[in-house]
């Protein structure tokens, strides 16, 4: 019952964040001048290091694994028919000889055949990579709401049209729009269970500069709380309820009026002067039937 | 197969990979289909607030490890609020209590001492020495007295978070065995204006209306509900029909801005307590307008004036009660709708808008809404209507313009009074937990109603005591004068709660006369400034009720068991009646009357009586062949949760009943549904009442009939603007409101212990408008003291956040324990509801 402020060392640990911003920031810029200097090609070469917005051919192995056992012989990048791998330069970020592609300048094409791969003498890109669609080169965001104008109601959807995966791995949601009133807004929703990482809708989209964005997916992914479950998939999952329906409810009703318990609630009846089939108002013959 | 730390590390990362990717890799897939395998799914009620969600609970080796929305349930359909996602960690806070815990020196309990941890025994032994002593008192003061004028010096303070059997047995243990009115409910400082108004409109406490209204309405007007942080998901139903319904709008009144103005199409910041100037101004413009529905006032409605100048539920000797002329009054009279017509008539748009400080437009765009006959229009309300000095008036004058344009009763036109607490109406209102009620509507001051409980509770005539008890600011109060000596505060943090913590609660809790014992599953406050403490089992932790504010009850069984030696509330309220033989309770005139009950224990009489423990012992299965524990079952050798139910459906559905329209269903379907909505009757669910084909009560060819009243009328009831108890002025120069944020709910017992909403906010702040925090050269995030008259407390300001008080007002959230914002507010209640003002006081800010 005490009246003390928990929060009063907040701003100490500001401070400290800070500081130890400031010392990422010096020791990336160490990094950067060894680089230069063409010192440690492979010393440096950590998880991590690789800029978020370079991106490994399909099959990379986790990033340490790849690096150790990438020989940067550039072979993938020579049997890339659509030359979107380069290999790591002297003084760039990239560490000097290995594959990397940047999504907006050319994104990977999704080769059927995968040449890129089989083409590794190491399995730095991995041999049991067969179908492009199971690569997950990363994970494609969408980064800025406030510019992509599908967010603006104005009709774009060109991500989930370039999207190779095809209604799967970005898919278009359906929301009123408040501010016009009467028209919807067409949101486009990335799901990473069958997105790639291949980069087209970044290096598609139309904005100056792209509001979705092939990210790194370990950048890329929040994740739920293991105790929390979706109700719907679960029950999807199961093909029932998990926990037994209810009984029929029943209510108290005006005549004409019907309740729905798991849909629409309250409705009128209108009870339709046509049959369900047209053979049984075919059939039935001009003068209604018997 | 031995893996090195390299392997077992790259291997982690490859799975936390691909599973955030969803690639399935072999090997892995087998693993977590086995851990879900061994999960038991059923479902339960959300432990917080009156909406009502169900959840599903999953339990795994007596543990509950996950929770999902219940996907069947109608009122979420699988969502959940914040709070809600979080529900499994409240029960595995690292302090629960697990022991009783007494207050000692030199292994004796004393009011000075320490908490030691102690036997059950040992603290009900010590409990009952004082409870015994103050209830032999009470019977010498009662000697002679008829039963309308018995006082008592034990108490209880309950709680709408109690199960609907819990509130059930607390209440006969207090007013039938200890013949005590003074059991009083949390839900005081939350419902009872609400309570109070629908009584004097419609003679029958609840809404008329449910949730559907929120995809029937056109127009919805809040009226002092933070609906968007307080009822998440009833918000997002309001906001669906927002976006989807052409036409629809939203007003929002409120005395600052908060995150339902984001919705608003109207949003509207009055000055405190003018909200009665603008109900009126509104009644007046249907007037005006000759808007009103006059066939069906002519049919349906009778017009009431109610006493003004009632004062403000202070202490007697207070100066403005002194003043007051009718202090405490509320006895309507008749008068025409002429009369009724000129009351208002002084509530013009220029009147209302120079006392709110609302523009002339906005009022008007408001008045409209309710007054076009092709709108069909809900308001909601909460605390910023109830926690008001003069609450009960204005729940009444929005039932008047609902009358007024017969907008009532019918799918999408509903006056709708919302509940903070997940049980407000199933246990606190329904089951007669405050001070003045007994179970479905009936009270302790009718002769009728008292010997219609007798005979159910099969009670000697003239057992129960027909003076209305203590309220909850009366019982500290009557605590710090020694008036009331035992007090036992169950599921519920007063000492958090109640307002004026310096003046009058912690007095009362520590005055030497009195012994105070607090049921809670963690240390609280409440807990901390108590003499005994018993520990808690929470929520699923025991088979449990609760009715949300559609009037929806809902049913859970026993999930897992409580740590240590944790007990329910009602297997706690049991065992005590079991310390006290009849004759230490009831004087030997009252025992002459049923003589078989002498030498009997109290709960004997009470709980053995042939209808609690009626239901024998059982395996409780679902119909999936789950089996469930229920420990109260086990422990007293029959099923207490189904006798006390079907006790209480004596009240509500026998063929005798005094009052109808409370109708239940038998225990079992309860467990069946996702909830059902009273009256049941045969079987069929009511979803709005008072109207013809929705409520079986009205006759074929009466339309609207308003049953709770004898002549099936409802009341308007006419109430001017009064100004509130305490204003700012030079000393104190700022409005200081109260409330709640989304993330804590209440006192933040629960909530504070989940980490993660921790630390979303994990400190109360004040609310405050830059210019306010300017002029006292403040910067955002500044330590100051919010001081009163009664007390101060010191936060840090914030400008930027999600509420937006205009200048002159601040708001102070109050779920956070270590900054007890109650020292500050002000005990000044509603004097015909008795419920606290927790929205208007004096203060001021200052740098620390």
């Amino acid at each position: 019952m005490t009246d003390a402020v928990r929060s009063e060392n907040r701003p100490e640990k500001r401070k400290r964040a800070i500081s130890r911003r400031r010392f990422m920031a010096d020791v990336a810029r160490t990094a950067c001048g060894v680089g230069l200097l063409g010192l440690g090609i492979g010393m440096f070469s950590r998880a991590g290091a690789l800029p978020a917005m370079s991106i490994r051919p399909p099959g990379a192995l986790p990033e340490e694994d790849f690096l150790s056992a990438c020989t940067r012989c550039g072979l993938c990048v020579r049997d890339c028919p659509y030359d979107v791998l380069q290999l790591g330069g002297l003084g760039e970020q990239v560490p000097i000889g290995t594959p990397y592609f940047v999504a907006r300048e050319k994104a990977c094409v999704m080769c059927e055949d995968i040449p890129c791969v089989p083409v590794c003498p190491t399995g730095a890109l991995d041999h049991d990579l067969t179908d492009i669609n199971k690569a997950r080169m990363g994970l494609a965001v969408v980064v800025d709401q406030e510019t992509c104008i599908a967010f603006l109601g104005l009709r774009c959807e060109v991500c989930f049209n370039v999207c190779p995966v095809r209604g799967e791995a970005i898919t278009v949601d359906r929301r009123p729009n408040p501010r016009s009133d009467r028209h919807a807004l067409f949101i486009p929703v990335v799901h990473s269970d069958a997105c790639t990482g291949c980069g087209l809708c970044e290096q598609a989209c139309i904005l100056e500069k792209s509001a979705i964005k092939v990210l790194p997916t370990h950048l890329a992914k929040g994740e739920l709380g293991s105790h929390y479950r979706l109700g719907w998939d679960e029950k999807a999952k199961a093909g029932k309820s998990l926990v037994s329906p209810d009984l029929e409810h029943r209510y108290n009703l005006p005549e004409g009026m019907r309740y729905d318990h798991d849909g629409e609630g309250l409705m009128q009846e209108e009870p339709s002067p046509f049959e369900d089939d047209p053979l049984d108002t075919l059939n039935r013959g001009l003068d209604g039937g018997t | 197969m031995k893996q090195t730390r390299r392997e077992f590390i790259r291997n982690t990362a490859v799975t936390a990979t691909a599973a955030a990717a969803g690639v399935t890799l072999p090997g892995l897939n087998g693993a977590l289909a086995q851990e879900g395998d061994g999960i038991r799914w059923d479902k339960a009620a959300c432990r917080y607030c009156g909406t009502g969600c169900s959840v599903l609970i999953g339990t795994k080796g007596g543990k509950v490890v996950a929770s999902q929305g219940d996907p069947d349930a109608p009122v979420n359909r699988g969502l959940n609020c914040i709070k809600g996602y979080f529900l499994p960690k409240i029960l595995y806070g690292k302090d629960r209590l697990t022991q009783p815990l007494l207050r000692k020196s030199n292994g004796k309990y004393d009011k000075e001492g320490d908490f030691e941890p102690v036997s059950w025994d040992e603290a009900f032994d010590v409990m009952a020495a004082h409870w015994k002593p103050a209830i032999k008192k009470s019977m010498e003061e009662n000697a002679g007295k008829p039963a309308d004028q018995l006082t008592s010096r034990v108490g209880m303070f309950g709680s709408g978070q109690w199960t609907v059997w819990e509130g059930y047995a607390a209440s006969k243990l207090m007013k039938a065995g200890f013949r005590s009115n003074h059991l009083d409910p949390n839900a005081r400082h939350c419902m009872a204006s609400a309570v109070g108004a629908f009584i004097r409109a419609f003679g029958i406490d609840e809404p008329m209306g449910c949730y559907d209204d929120l995809e029937h309405a056109d127009v919805f007007v809040l009226w002092g509900a933070n609906m968007a942080e307080m009822h998440p998901i009833l918000w997002s139903r309001l906001t669906d029909t927002r976006l989807t319904k052409p036409g629809c709008e939203v007003h929002v009144l409120s005395t600052y801005e908060h995150r339902c103005f984001e919705l608003a199409d109207n949003g509207m910041v009055f000055t405190p307590q003018t909200d009665l100037a603008i109900g009126n101004y509104i009644a007046n413009y249907i007037i005006q307008n000759e808007a009103y529905n006059k066939a069906f006032l002519d049919k349906h409605v009778n017009f009431t004036k109610t006493p003004t100048d009632i004062g403000y539920g202070l202490r007697p000797e207070h100066a403005l009660e002194k003043a007051a002329k009718n202090a405490g009054k509320g006895k309507l009279s008749k008068i025409s709708f002429d009369e009724y017509a000129k009351s208002v008539e002084p509530y013009t748009v220029e009147h209302a808008s120079e006392l709110s400080g609302v523009p002339k437009d906005q009022l008007l765009r408001l008045a409209k809404a309710y007054a076009d006959p092709a709108k069909k229009v809900t308001s909601f309300w909460t605390m910023g209507m109830n926690q008001h000095t003069r609450g009960v008036w204005m729940n009444g004058l929005v039932y008047n313009i609902h009358l007024l344009m017969g907008k009532i009763s019918e799918p999408g036109n509903s006056p709708f009074s919302l509940t903070g607490q997940p049980s407000a109406c199933g246990t606190a209102r329904e089951v007669g937990t405050f001070c003045h009620r007994l179970p479905a509507d009936l009270v302790v001051a009718k002769p009728a109603h008292r010997a219609f409980s007798e005979k159910v509770w099969k009670l000697p005539e003239g057992t129960l005591n027909g003076k209305v008890g203590y309220h909850a600011v009366l019982m500290h109060r009557m605590l710090k004068d020694s008036k009331l000596n035992t007090f036992w505060v169950m599921c519920n943090n007063n000492m958090q709660a109640a307002a004026n913590l310096n003046e009058e609660s912690l007095p009362g809790w520590r005055n030497p006369d009195a012994f105070v014992t607090v049921s809670d599953p963690y240390p609280t406050v409440s807990a901390t400034a108590a003499d005994l403490i018993l520990p808690t089992a929470m929520w699923i932790e025991k088979e449990g009720a609760y009715g949300n504010a559609e009037r929806r009850t809902q049913f859970w069984r026993q999930q897992t068991s409580a740590p240590g030696d944790a007990q329910s509330d009602l297997w706690q309220l049991m065992e005590f009646a079991k310390r006290f033989r009849i004759e230490e309770v009831w004087p030997e005139e009252l025992l002459a009357k049923s003589p078989e009950y002498k030498g009997k224990t109290l709960y004997e009489v009470l709980y053995e009586n042939g209808q609690v423990n009626k239901f024998p012992k059982q395996q409780v299965t679902d119909d999936r062949g789950n089996k469930y524990d229920n420990h109260e079952m086990e422990h007293f050798g029959y099923y207490p949760q189904k006798g006390l139910f079907e006790e209480y459906r004596l009240f509500n559905s026998a063929p005798d009943i005094i009052k109808k329209g409370h109708e239940m269903a038998p225990f079992e379907a309860y467990h069946k549904a996702r909830g059902l909505r009273w009256p049941v009757i045969n079987g069929k669910e009511t979803l709005w009442r008072f109207r013809e084909g929705y409520d079986p009560h009205v006759a074929k060819g009466d339309g609207v009939k308003f049953y709770g009243k004898p002549d099936g009328k409802a009341n308007i009831i006419t109430a001017p603007y009064e100004p509130p108890a305490e204003s700012p002025d030079e000393d104190y120069d700022l409005w200081l409101s109260t409330g709640r944020v989304l993330e804590h709910w209440h006192s933040g017992s629960m909530t504070q212990r989940v980490p993660e909403l921790h630390r979303a906010v994990p400190d109360a702040v004040i609310f405050m408008h830059p210019k306010d925090a300017r002029k006292r050269r403040l910067r955002d995030g500044a330590k100051v003291k919010v001081v009163s008259r009664r007390g101060e407390i010191v936060t840090r300001v914030e400008t930027r956040g999600r509420n937006r008080p205009p200048e002159g007002l601040v708001f102070v959230p109050w779920f956070d324990a270590s900054r007890l914002i109650n020292k500050v507010t002000l005990d000044a209640t509603d004097p015909l509801s008795k419920e606290t003002d927790y929205k208007k006081c004096a203060v001021k800010v200052v740098k620390v």
